[in-house]
């Protein structure tokens, strides 16, 4: 099977400049450099004894490697940031036979680290997948690839079965690795959605009540990690935890993979520590008015605040936002915040999973009235309305959906505050009346209301 | 702090919103303006009320709900995404008001 270059750069071009120096941290970790990105033929990057070179194999392994994980702090990079080592040990603890799943849904529209990272590294994830089962347990493996919806994107199944084929050959791999394609919805990456697509369910979430780690996929203790989380784990089993915790801060050490949109509309996936100032990854100029860091379940930050803070939980949180899986982006001053957020929101809305009364009846409620004042004059009933399903929404979903949601839409009403204002006056002050923020053209009432949507 | 406090818990994903909770123990069950059970006090079963509670958690056509002994158990402290965290937290700043 020939797997073809992508037609145009993948979303997300790879550039390390800005955030990590030469010379100053040993990144990229993950990435190849930039410099050898650019030329990087499919091939290349798929040939197994090339990755070989460049980083050896793995030296931990099994309940060493666990130990590894855990002395370097890594966390979960799909954006929960959930200690690896316990979820590893939980798993491997079960003492029966395990399911080891690799995901890269990445349903987040504003994201695709995770697809740059399968594309430019896909070994270190392979490798990651391998170890990982084989500390657990696990004879069956998964990798959950996102949907091929954009034709001209590249083909990562493709790309995959040659890295997996160029494994095979040289045969050090103990379990076969078999590709599940996830549905194209924002959360189709939710860990018990993931478990039930590979068990041929809708991909919803939703366990039965049951965790994870004790029934998921076919019954089994399942461990899911996010195919980032993967690569971090290949390289700590390579160099060790002090070697990991040699970039990041003490409580979040390591490096982490981030989206980040420009104000120009120019999208970057940048490997860097975790602790960066957010002006180091971002252009943070007067013509940007809010960043929004975490994503579409993140929160706003007024530009100046932004400035003061760097990529980590510890600094985002207290702000409002968060992490989450590395999305960052610069909203600039000629587009209305108001009317971005109320555009995601309703994006939000129809991508809740219908299960819930709170969330499917609340965010469709909670869009509409947030497009009301997203528009010039909105009826004073619009705003109290909005308030008071946000508080009756929050804490009362079987997923974090609806919280999320809350989330994005309350620091949306914080920071755009002063547009707000303008609004009951009458007046929106933005001069651009497309879309900033990235929205999937699927998405609609039409997949939502179907069955198949979630398939 | 040593009585146990029986909670009720609802599966959100399991509850259609018939309401008949709220019938049997309107103490604690409310339901919000779309038919789907509020619990006041995070669940917690006032004393006298135990039976009533039962019966709510049988009754339910959804067998939504579950009483349970100890609401600060940390049972599910391993489960970093699946659906049975617990989410109650403050409401955001922005909406708190």
């Amino acid at each position: 099977m020939s797997v073809q270059a992508p037609d145009r750069p993948l979303p997300g071009r790879p550039d390390h400049r800005r955030a990590a120096p030469a010379g100053e941290s040993g990144l990229p970790r993950l990435l190849p450099p930039t410099a050898s990105m650019a030329t990087a033929e499919p091939r290349q990057l798929t040939n197994f004894a090339e990755h070989v070179r460049r980083h050896g194999l793995p030296r931990f392994r099994g309940a060493a490697l666990i130990a590894q994980a855990g002395a370097a702090g890594l966390t979960g990079r799909g954006g929960a940031a959930f200690p690896t080592a316990r979820k590893l040990a939980a798993v491997a603890a079960g003492g029966r036979p395990a399911v080891m799943v690799g995901n890269a849904a990445e349903g987040e529209p504003a994201s695709s680290k995770d697809a740059a990272l399968l594309w430019f590294a896909p070994h270190l994830v392979l490798d990651g997948l391998q170890i990982a089962a084989e500390a657990v347990g696990a004879r069956q493996v998964y990798l959950y690839l996102p949907a091929h919806r954009d034709q001209a994107g590249p083909d990562l199944a493709g790309h995959l079965t040659d890295a997996l084929a160029s494994r095979a050959a040289a045969g050090t791999d103990r379990a076969a690795v078999d590709l599940v394609e996830a549905p194209p919805r924002f959360l189709a990456g939710e860990e018990t959605a993931v478990v039930a697509a590979i068990n041929g369910r809708a991909a919803r979430p939703g366990n039965h009540g049951r965790r994870v780690f004790e029934r998921g996929v076919a019954g089994r203790p399942t461990l899911v990690q996010n195919v980032e989380t993967l690569a971090h784990l290949a390289v700590i089993a390579r160099h060790g935890a002090g070697w990991f915790r040699g970039v990041g801060t003490s409580d979040e050490p390591g490096s982490a993979l981030c989206t980040v949109r420009d104000p120009d509309g120019d999208v970057r996936v940048v490997e860097t520590a975790i602790g960066t100032p957010l002006d180091r990854l971002v252009w943070l100029g007067d013509d940007v008015q809010a960043v929004l860091a975490g994503g579409y379940h993140g929160g706003w930050l007024a530009t100046d605040i932004a400035r003061q803070l760097s990529l980590s939980n510890a600094d985002l949180r207290p702000a409002g936002s968060m992490l989450g899986a590395g999305v960052l982006v610069a909203l600039p001053a000629a587009y209305c915040g108001l009317a971005e957020s109320a555009h995601v929101a309703r994006f939000l809305a129809l991508e809740s999973a219908g299960q819930c009364g709170p969330c499917f009846n609340g965010l469709p409620a909670i869009a509409t009235a947030l497009a009301a004042v997203a528009r010039p004059r909105p009826a004073r009933a619009e705003l109290a309305n909005l308030r008071r399903w946000a508080g009756l929404v929050t804490g009362r979903g079987g997923c974090h959906h609806p919280d999320g949601t809350i989330r994005f839409v309350a620091t949306a009403l914080e920071v755009f505050a002063g547009e707000l204002a303008e609004h009951d006056r009458g007046r929106c002050t933005a001069t651009k009346r497309d879309r900033f923020l990235p929205v999937p053209a699927a998405a609609g009432p039409a997949a939502a209301a179907t069955e198949t949507g979630w398939r | 702090m040593s009585q146990q406090t029986m909670r009720l818990r609802v599966n959100p994903i399991a509850c259609s919103g018939h309401g008949s909770c709220a019938e049997l123990l309107p103490e604690v069950i409310t339901l919000d303006e779309w038919g789907y059970p509020l619990l006041a006090g995070d669940g917690a079963v006032p004393v006298g009320l135990a039976r009533e509670a039962r019966r709510v958690v049988t009754d339910c056509p959804a067998l939504a709900l579950a009483l349970t002994a100890d609401p600060a158990s940390s049972a599910h402290a391993a489960d970093s995404e699946g659906i049975q965290k617990k989410h109650r937290g403050p409401v955001e700043p922005g909406l708190a008001r």
